[in-house]
């Protein structure tokens, strides 16, 4: 066989076993899980149906509402507040980190490496690690979401001074301008529109985390809604869950609108 | 020139002496390139080149792909740091320079990129500002604080190269021809004794890249600005270049006037293959 025909059939082999792989891999952990897709798909009118009957708010969950939109209002506060202060903290790792503007390898290195275990640390784990050292209250909750979106970001916008400002910050240094200069007047105008798009999706993100870290950590929006759940008033908790769609949509709108404006 | 300057006033006995025109002579060589070698880890880049620039003259380094002239290029103003040589500009060796030595040393040295390396989002006259980078302190830097003096420069050099209505435009509005003049003028406000190009017109089409060429010659004409332009066209290189400098995997291996440039010493520079391509 010549030699691009036995590339050809490594290469088809080569993805039969990875297919073959995966079915493996779904076979057993549905046999593990006792979960069935076909099942799964069998439930999905009996729950549409219950749905609709039991999650639409009645005036009991209605009058609920204000306290709702209280602890709504704290959980998107929180996330836009832990989102910006990652967002600053972020900007400077990512400065140090970044190929184009580390002040040198070692360092670089470094807060790739730190940057890098927060991101990869799920968010929830975070919840639970700062539950075991605060206790339950919203710093817990700020600390968790910080600590993950500081991970994001920072990788987030390396690649953004990467990619957005390297051949600038090349021409700064060749007419002699100094290191404050360079992240001045080439770094920080070229990339920050798409920073502050990063840190627009961040905010989106942290405002659906914030409520699933609510529930662990007892605070916000999250925590009211367990409370219902828990007592049993499906209702309220309905509504927690209506009031939250909507402001996920609105808040998106919102950074869309926003995006379209600095990009 | 000096000579009539010399007989119209008195001037001490040692200026006139022999020994005084001497280091005159040695002082006309603006650049100077000794044993430079450069060594990307183990890719050899640059092996024992020698040369030396005068003040105003227009060279061009031309070579294949990879015989670096790109890295020598960039060993002159430091954005890639030398194995072994030395590069002396106006008297200071470049390669011992560092910190502020450094900035107020690239400064003087202008450069022009075959991708303009402009931040594309700011305005024409704020990229040119920048050449001022290398003379502010930190502070009037990180502010973006010109002097009146230094705006009116910068408008000076933006009609010198033809972009008096564009001073206000986003850069990247421009087409590559105009942001490639926009680099020229970065280059010039600089107040820079040497341009250095890297393919300037690479990435242009002929008639835009004619303009370029054009006003690199205007600048080293009229101001007396030495240019070291790289080019991948010889006969570019042949139309506008006083003297070529030709690389081959690192090796100086041509160093005369054009008209030196017959079909075997292209031979010589690109190697056998690529005469019969670039000659005809
Ligand atoms: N950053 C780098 N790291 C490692 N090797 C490099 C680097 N830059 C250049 N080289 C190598 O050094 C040699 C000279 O490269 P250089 O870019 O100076 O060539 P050039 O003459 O400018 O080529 P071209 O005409 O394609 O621009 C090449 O072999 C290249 O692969
Ligand atoms: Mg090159």
């Amino acid at each position: 066989m010549p030699a691009v025909g036995r590339y050809f059939c490594r290469q088809k082999l080569k993805f039969t076993l990875i297919f073959l792989g995966l079915v493996l891999i779904y076979w057993t952990a549905s046999r593990i899980t006792e979960f069935n897709l076909i099942d799964g798909f069998r439930a999905a009118p009996r729950v549409i149906t219950w749905f609709f009957t039991n999650l639409i708010p009645d005036t009991k969950a209605w009058e609920r509402f204000p306290r709702i939109l209280d602890k709504l209002i704290e959980t998107i506060f929180m996330s836009v507040m832990a989102t910006v202060t990652a967002a600053v903290v972020s900007f400077v790792f990512a400065v140090m980190g970044s190929r184009t503007t580390r002040i040198n390898t070692a360092i670089g290195g470094i807060s790739r490496v730190v940057a890098s275990i927060n991101r990869n640390i799920p968010i929830a784990v975070w919840a639970m690690v700062f539950l075991l050292a605060f206790g339950q209250s919203g710093f817990t909750g700020f600390l968790a979401l910080f600590f993950y979106t500081f991970g994001f970001l920072t990788r987030a916008f390396i690649e953004t001074i990467d990619e957005a400002s390297s051949s600038s910050v090349e021409a700064l240094r060749a007419v002699g301008a100094s290191y404050p200069h360079i992240i001045t007047q080439a770094v920080v105008p070229s990339s920050l529109p798409q920073m502050i798009s990063w840190i627009l999706y961040m905010i989106e993100t942290n405002i659906r985390s914030a409520t699933l870290v609510g529930l662990l950590t007892g605070s916000g929006i999250g925590f009211m809604f367990s409370i219902y759940y828990k007592s049993l008033q499906y209702k309220s908790a309905a509504l927690v869950i209506l009031s939250l769609v909507a402001v996920v949509l609105t808040i998106e709108l919102i950074s869309n609108v926003l995006r379209r404006l600095i990009l | 020139m000096i000579v009539p300057i010399l007989t119209n006033i008195s001037v001490p006995k040692a200026w006139a002496s022999a020994d005084y025109f001497n280091q005159e002579v040695i002082e006309m060589a603006q650049l100077e390139v000794k044993n430079l070698t450069k060594y990307y880890k183990d890719v050899l880049a640059l092996t024992e080149v020698n040369f030396t620039v005068g003040k105003g003259e227009f060279v061009s380094i031309i070579g294949p792909s990879g015989s670096g002239k790109t890295t020598l290029i960039r060993c002159i103003n430091r954005l890639v740091d030398a194995t072994d040589g030395s590069i002396h500009y106006e008297g200071t060796d470049l390669l011992t320079l560092k910190g502020s030595p450094l900035r107020h040393a690239r400064a003087k040295i202008g450069m022009i990129f075959q991708h303009y390396n402009l931040v594309t989002r700011l305005t024409v006259i704020e990229n040119v500002l920048h050449g001022r980078l290398g003379y502010k302190s930190n502070i009037a830097g990180v502010l973006g604080i010109y002097s009146e003096h230094e705006k009116e420069k910068a408008i000076e050099v933006l009609s010198l190269v033809g972009l008096e209505k564009y001073v206000y435009r986003r850069c990247d509005q421009l087409s590559g021809g105009q942001m490639q003049r926009v680099g020229i003028a970065r280059a010039l406000v600089q107040d820079p004794a040497i341009i250095l190009c890297d393919e300037p017109i690479s990435s242009l089409d002929p008639s835009s890249a004619k303009i370029i060429m054009d006003y690199l010659r205007k600048i080293q004409n009229e101001l007396g600005i030495t240019i070291i332009v790289n080019l991948h066209q010889v006969d570019v290189a042949k139309k506008y270049a006083e003297r070529i400098l030709g690389f081959n995997s690192g090796r100086l291996v041509f160093d005369a006037s054009p008209s030196d440039l017959t079909t075997d010493t292209i031979h010589h520079i690109y190697g056998a293959e690529a005469g019969e391509l670039i000659i005809n």
